[in-house]
């Protein structure tokens, strides 16, 4: 009976794939052009890059908002009871020790490169935040936790870091012009930097804290 | 047809996909998987459907990227929650036998 | 001739091929962790597709975050649940 069901359910998708694929590849004429729109902008945005202009300027909001989501993850994954920690795998391995000695100065100064790069090419915060969330999640399965003590009783001030950060320069921005998150073109390449900085060190913050879940962060098996 | 429209059609196929594997699986670390598929599809059809180069809906579909991997680390850890037993046991609070203190 | 027309795509099939392929397998196999092997690589492919769609900022936070992070989670996951539910559909 289950078969059936799956059969016939299949058979219905794979009509609904097919009217969607008909409705996706007809022409659309859009009722702005606003790649143009966004192209002549960008002088005042602060970056040359439009993906970072339009990520930190132009719909600055949204990605406050997003910075918000992670938090809410993270609050989401710290309610939960501790789960007992992993049973004990293989010992860290030569290779993966190596490895990691060699990898981890690399990606923190990519991360920091990206950062950098992200106002005139593809890079950025979340790019960059990840990388670095990465880095950590690296050290960790190499064995190298030591960093963790650090932040043992400061997860959520520095998780927060991007958002607060993000939200004094909005405030900023409401009490200056009064249009929220309207960016002084001025200064806009400068606030867009340092905005990313602090969120790219909370986005990795909360990655990592997501990856480790629930229990206390000193409370790892080596 | 372009390579563009390839893709979206690709974009509707795999939400189909996923979509059917959400409801036929039973574990529901394959549902998760699921869902991450369908929103990947939704990505793709975003990005696919737009003018080549078009940075706002390159810059939605970073943000959904991101959103899409906390909500699978908060169901991660429910899903483990669920199936897991408690350090300590379900009594809650207690003697554990990994010296794990109660928070 | 006709197929000649379909050469400049052919980059593009191959990648929407191997999507698809990948996307099936990490729905439908039996075991969890093959299952997870496979997302990764769908998650790499997709990274690969949007190069192709001129869309490099995607491409490096699908690289980073869908396939990078999200793998290292489900292993993780899947790591603690080794042998308990293996085999449930």
């Amino acid at each position: 009976m289950k078969r059936a069901g799956s059969a016939v359910l299949a058979l219905v998708l794979a009509g609904l794939a097919a009217l969607m694929a008909w409705i996706v590849t007809r022409p659309v004429q859009p009722g702005r052009d606003v790649p143009a729109h966004i192209a002549g902008s960008i002088g005042d945005s602060g970056v040359s890059h439009p993906v970072t202009a339009v990520l930190l300027n132009f719909r600055g909001y949204d990605t406050l908002l997003e910075l918000v989501v992670l938090l809410v993850a993270l609050a989401g994954v710290r309610c939960l009871a501790p789960l007992p920690p992993p049973r004990g795998g293989a010992p860290v391995g030569g290779v993966l020790s190596e490895l990691a000695s060699l990898l981890l100065p690399v990606l923190v100064l990519v991360a920091l490169y990206l950062l950098w790069a992200g106002a005139s090419r593809p890079g950025g915060a979340f790019q960059g935040g990840a990388l670095l969330a990465a880095a950590g999640i690296l050290a960790l399965l190499a064995g190298r936790d030591r960093f963790l003590w650090r932040f043992e009783h400061r997860l959520w001030p520095l998780a927060s870091l991007g958002v607060g950060v993000f939200l004094i320069v909005a405030a900023g921005t409401l009490g200056g012009s009064g249009v929220l998150l309207g960016l002084p073109p001025g200064h806009a390449g400068t606030l867009i930097l340092v905005i990313e900085g602090f969120a790219l060190f909370s986005i990795a913050v909360t990655l990592v804290a997501l990856f480790l879940g629930t229990g206390e962060l000193e409370d790892r098996e080596p | 047809m372009t390579g563009q429209a390839l893709y979206a059609v690709v974009g509707c196929a795999l939400f189909c996909l996923g979509f059917h594997a959400l409801v036929v699986a039973a574990h529901p670390l394959r549902r998760l998987l699921a869902v991450n598929v369908m929103g990947s599809s939704v990505f793709l059809v975003l990005v696919a459907g737009s003018a080549p180069g078009d940075p706002l809906p390159q810059a939605l579909v970073i943000t959904g990227i991101v959103v899409a991997v906390a909500a699978t680390a908060l169901g991660l850890n429910l899903l483990l929650r669920l199936s897991v037993p408690a350090a300590d046991g379900e009594s809650g609070g207690g003697e554990s036998g990994n010296g794990r203190q109660p928070s | 001739m006709a197929a000649l027309n379909l050469l400049p795509l052919a980059p593009d099939l191959f990648l929407v091929v191997a999507l698809l392929f990948t996307a099936w397998r990490a729905l439908y196999t039996r075991a969890l962790f093959p299952a997870v092997v496979f997302f990764v690589a769908f998650g790499m492919l997709l990274a690969l597709a949007w190069m192709r769609l001129e869309a490099p900022d995607v491409a490096l936070a699908e690289t980073a975050i869908g396939a990078g992070l999200t793998g290292a989670l489900l292993m993780a996951a899947v790591a603690r649940l080794r042998g308990r539910d293996e085999e449930r559909p």
